[in-house]
């Protein structure tokens, strides 16, 4: 195992500190409870919102803290679900007395830890609402499985609802804006090489130098099929063609294209498949009107890619444009 | 003699030490269909509930037993973190204030327990979670102390059945957790969950 770190056990305490010392002016990192909390939190009257889950999809969630997007993250161990102290101590720091909500990606480890923290929240007199996010059209078997994991939708949804928050929305209607972005995404990831969790030492999985795995989890959970490595061209439409169906997206729909490297891929690689993903849904009819390119939610080390789409209208369009301002994500800000 | 304090401590106590003995089998268990971190989080669980244990070792059998469901939740993390949690929650409320428990205290602590997994990981038996050990135990020790028998018998018995349990995840294709998403390709592995139930199960029988 060769990785920039001091030690396996401190990784996700020193990289807290790297992004505290970093961004000040945006946030403040408490490490007794090890939360990501805005600098200005709680903002009075303001819908606050937190996310968590196992670290190792850097920059999610720490790095979307700030003006605009998440009022704190809750990070766990590598691949590990946080737990509900941390949560229960993010939903009280971001409290502004117009409630809290936890956008919550569909792990079983992250969905049992959020639902104790919302109760013992709620039983503090805080109003808080939850929302799964789960956009991975990998995972077929919703009736026989956990349901589809939560991905790429993830990072939208952060983004849309805090901007409706920012602009003064109430709990239930950011909420339902957070249900509403992710039933208009969907996902789906790929991975060329497999990744390491500091703590094991040694790959997740073993994936042969001439293949690569379609439908990866972003904790490198087993994919849809193993095969010969592709063209891009032709990994664009394995991962597309179960996303345009799913939904389905149809002609004439405006999306939000994001393709998303999983931490060991260079931009030059997520522009040829932008560029593939661009000449199939022009091909479709549907328009790409926002889009998003680089690495936003990733699993280590992995090499690949994830694409998302999110059908689009003006409501979700105009959040979007909003301005934002936080590590890994700023703009009109 | 019925079981107090002293017991439910030493019975803890048993519990943390067997995790820490088959950490690496837990986790080797996991490792195969989900992400390979069961011994681990719950080694470290268990060693944070040691640390908890002399503040407490005054108190009540319910107070005992909450404040492990307390510090679990607080230190497991993944998913088995809130159902243990829960089950040690469940438990210590339905045993508020107890001193010392008669078989039908023990029994109810259990149904508590296997009551409170079940309504946090939406789990039922078959599904190749830790319900699939834990439920046939408490049916065993029932039927035991139903029919009069020493509350040593029945705990052998429900350690037993748990065992026979956990081997019985072996065929099933899980529904529920991280393992759910190889499908059929979680059949013929072992559930760790399962597994890790009779760890505590054994370690009471022990116990009497």
């Amino acid at each position: 195992m060769k990785k920039l770190i001091n030690s396996p056990e401190s990784v996700v305490k020193d990289e807290l500190a790297g992004l505290a010392a970093a961004h000040a002016d945006l946030l403040r990192v408490d490490f007794e409870n090890q939360i990501v909390v805005r600098a200005d939190a709680p903002v009075v009257g303001k819908v606050g919102i937190i996310s968590g889950g196992g670290s190792g999809h850097e920059p999610m969630h720490g790095g979307f803290v700030g003006r605009g997007m998440l009022d704190a993250a809750c990070p766990g161990e590598v691949f590990t679900s946080p737990v509900p102290d941390q949560m229960l101590a993010a939903t009280r720091a971001v409290n502004g007395g117009a409630g809290v909500l936890h956008i919550v990606k569909n792990y079983t480890g992250d969905v049992l830890n959020f639902e104790m923290a919302a109760e013992l929240a709620q039983a503090d007199g805080i109003e808080v609402a939850s929302v799964t996010i789960d956009d991975d059209v990998a995972v077929r078997d919703s009736l026989y499985t956990a349901g589809r994991r939560g991905v790429g939708t993830t990072v939208i949804a952060e983004k849309i609802t805090g901007a409706a928050a920012a602009a003064g929305a109430p709990l239930q209607r950011v909420a339902d804006l957070c249900r509403k972005v992710n039933a208009s995404g969907r996902s789906m990831g790929m991975a060329l090489t497999s990744c390491t969790v500091p703590a094991a030492g040694k790959p997740t999985f073993e994936l042969g130098d001439d293949e690569m795995e379609i439908g990866i989890g972003i904790h490198g959970e087993p994919g849809r099929v193993r095969m010969k490595l592709g063209s891009a061209s032709e990994i664009a439409e394995m991962l597309l063609s179960p996303i345009l169906e799913d939904l389905p997206f149809r002609s004439g729909d405006s999306v939000l294209a994001f393709v998303n490297g999983m931490g060991g891929t260079p931009l030059i690689e997520l522009y040829v498949m932008y560029n593939e993903v661009n000449r199939i849904l022009t091909a479709k009819g549907i328009r790409i009107t926002r889009n998003l390119i680089g690495s936003y939610i990733t699993s280590l080390e992995m090499a690949g890619c994830s694409v998302t789409l999110v059908r689009l209208d003006d409501e979700l369009t105009q959040l979007w444009d909003a301005p934002v301002h936080t590590p890994a994500l700023r703009w009109r800000a | 003699m019925a079981p107090d304090r002293a017991c439910v401590l030493a019975w803890l106590r048993r519990s943390a030490q067997a995790l820490h003995e088959q950490r690496q089998y837990l986790s080797d268990l996991d490792a195969a269909i989900g992400d390979g971190d069961h011994g681990i989080n719950m080694d470290r669980g268990f060693t944070a509930v040691l640390d908890k244990l002399p503040a407490v070792a005054e108190a009540d059998i319910g107070t005992i037993l909450k404040t492990v469901g307390t510090t679990l939740v607080s230190t497991v993390g993944g998913a088995s973190g809130p159902l243990y949690g829960t089950a040690f929650l469940r438990a210590g409320t339905a045993l508020a204030g107890k001193q010392e428990l008669q078989p039908s205290d023990v029994a109810l602590g259990m149904d508590a327990a296997l009551e409170g997994i079940m309504a946090r990981g939406r789990a039922q038996r078959g599904e190749k979670t830790m319900v699939d050990a834990l439920a046939p135990a408490v049916d065993a020790f029932k039927a035991s102390i139903n029919v009069g028998q020493p509350v040593a018998d029945a705990l052998e018995a429900a350690a037993a059945a748990g065992e026979q349990g956990m081997l019985a995840t072996i065929p099933l294709v899980a529904t529920k957790g991280r393992a759910s998403y190889l499908g059929e390709r979680s059949a013929g592995h072992q559930d760790p969950g399962a597994t890790s139930v009779t760890l505590f199960l054994r370690a009471m029988q022990s116990g009497r």
